[in-house]
Order: C-alpha cells, then sequence, then structure tokens
C-alpha cells in the first residue's frame, strides 16, 4: 500500500492529509511535493492530518523534523491532529511531541490556529 | 524449529514495503496481535531502509536478504543482511537521533526503534563486507478474546 497525500489550503493554513503508508520510499516523493507546495502558497501554517495513515517508521519522523523547520523558520506553526495509537507511539519514542503540538482532530487544529470555520 | 523462509530482492526503496509485508503475511501463522504485527513491519522497514540508504549507499543493483525462523514456543527470529559497505562504529550507529546522513533527513531513529521493538538485537557487521542484523521476538502465546 503507498502513500497519497492531499493538499489544501484554508486562509492562511495549508491542510495536509496523509493516507497509507510512509516509509523512506513514500519519504522522499512526500519531502519534496511538500516542500513545493510551502513555496507556491501563501501559508503560515500546517495542519498534518494523519486520521488515514496506518504505517510509518522512522523515515517519516525525517520528513515531519524537515518541514517542522521550513515551518519554524517561516514564523509558522505545524500542528498534528488524528494520530492512531502505533503512530502515536513513533512520536513518543522519538520525543516529536515535544516540539510539536498535536490536536485532537483538524477541526480542533483550525481552531488552535485561529481559523474561521 | 517450525517453519522458516528466505526473501532476497534488490536495493531498491519500492522493496521496502514488498519486505515488511511478506513477513507481515508470514508471521500469520503466529497469530500475533495487531501490535506485534505493526513492530514486526517496522523493524523490518527500518532494517531493510539502512541496508539501502547506508549499506548500499542508494546503488539498486545489490541484494538484501530476510531469513525469518519461527520456533515451536512462538519465538520469531529475523536475520537481515547486506553485502554493502559495513557501519564502522555500531555503538555510535545505535545511538539515539544519530545519523551520517542528515542531509537525507535520516531522523537516527532506527536502531532505537528496532531494539525497542525487538527483545534483541545484534549487530554483526565488517567495514566493506557488509552487516548483518539478528534479531528475536517472543510473541505472546495465547489470546484471550475481550468482548
Amino acid at each position: 500500500m503507498s502513500l497519497t497525500s492531499d493538499f489544501k489550503v484554508i486562509e492562511n493554513v495549508l491542510v495536509v492529509r496523509l493516507s497509507g503508508e510512509l516509509d523512506h520510499h513514500e519519504a522522499v516523493i512526500l519531502r519534496e511535493t511538500w516542500q513545493r507546495k510551502l513555496r507556491e502558497e501563501r501559508v503560515q501554517h500546517v495542519i498534518l492530518n494523519l486520521e488515514e495513515m496506518t504505517f510509518m517508521d522512522s523515515s517519516g519522523i525525517g520528513v515531519l523534523l524537515g518541514r517542522y523547520k521550513e515551518i519554524i523558520h517561516m514564523g509558522g506553526e505545524l500542528v498534528v491532529c488524528s494520530l492512531n495509537p502505533a503512530i502515536r507511539r513513533i512520536f513518543e519514542m522519538s520525543g516529536l511531541f515535544k516540539i510539536i503540538r498535536l490536536a485532537e482532530n483538524e477541526q480542533f487544529a483550525l481552531d488552535s490556529l485561529g481559523v474561521a470555520s | 524449529m517450525k517453519n522458516e523462509m528466505e526473501l532476497t530482492f534488490l536495493s531498491v526503496s519500492e522493496n521496502e514495503a514488498f519486505a515488511r509485508a511478506t513477513v507481515g503475511a508470514f508471521i500469520t501463522q503466529l497469530d500475533p496481535t495487531m501490535d506485534e504485527l505493526t513492530e514486526i513491519k517496522t523493524v523490518v522497514s527500518e532494517a531493510v531502509t539502512n541496508s539501502i540508504i547506508h549499506g548500499y549507499e542508494g546503488k539498486t543493483t545489490c541484494h538484501i536478504k530476510i531469513k525469518c525462523t519461527i520456533f515451536k514456543n512462538n519465538e520469531l527470529e529475523l536475520i537481515i543482511s547486506d553485502q554493502g559497505v559495513g557501519i564502522e562504529n555500531i555503538h555510535e550507529a545505535k545511538e539515539p537521533l544519530f545519523t551520517s546522513k542528515p542531509q537525507l533527513e535520516r531522523s537516527g531513529m532506527g536502531f532505537t526503534i528496532m531494539e525497542s521493538f525487538m527483545d534483541s538485537l545484534e549487530v554483526f557487521s565488517k567495514t566493506g563486507h557488509g552487516t548483518t542484523l539478528i534479531m528475536k521476538k517472543q510473541l505472546t502465546k495465547t489470546k484471550t478474546v475481550c468482548h
């Protein structure tokens, strides 16, 4: 099962929805698309919705940390939402929650960034 | 020994998904829990990715081998090997967040994840000859179904 990524702009927020499996092979492709979207769209913050993501290994951590740094550099914030328990464990193990904020779902994440719904 | 399989494939990144799905399919006969299945698949993915990126440094014409053995007591042994460049300093490679390839956005968490998802991990590596990982995990024997 491969990875599908969907990008949507809501006000100044880029919403990234991933579904499927994020490994090294998919991380290389995702990095390029995600970087291009950040350059093209006039957004400040990013919400990463992982509700439909079924698998992630340490390559996923690498691609998220890379984008986190770029978003912080632009003066924005990265909020992650809707993690399944297996992916939550990988996040915990690598200390990602110390720097990346978690929201229960996409709506809460949008609310926290002050986007009117 | 109860059952065993061997798998050899090319060092192309598409095979990361193939390798973890195949090992996952093989161990379903042990009736693993969802957590155990995810852990094994993650470990296979980490090891194969290491061989592709570090062992073979992106060369796509080399081979990676996986041997998976199931023992009578539901213990699982995974041997994953490559004939790549080898690891100069195994101790350093196993440190959480250590990576020799930060420009490729590697997190340096591969070995940490493998060690925490398996009961044991041994690394045998010789510079210029390759790396072999031997990992073991005892899977739960009886499943209690909760209603």
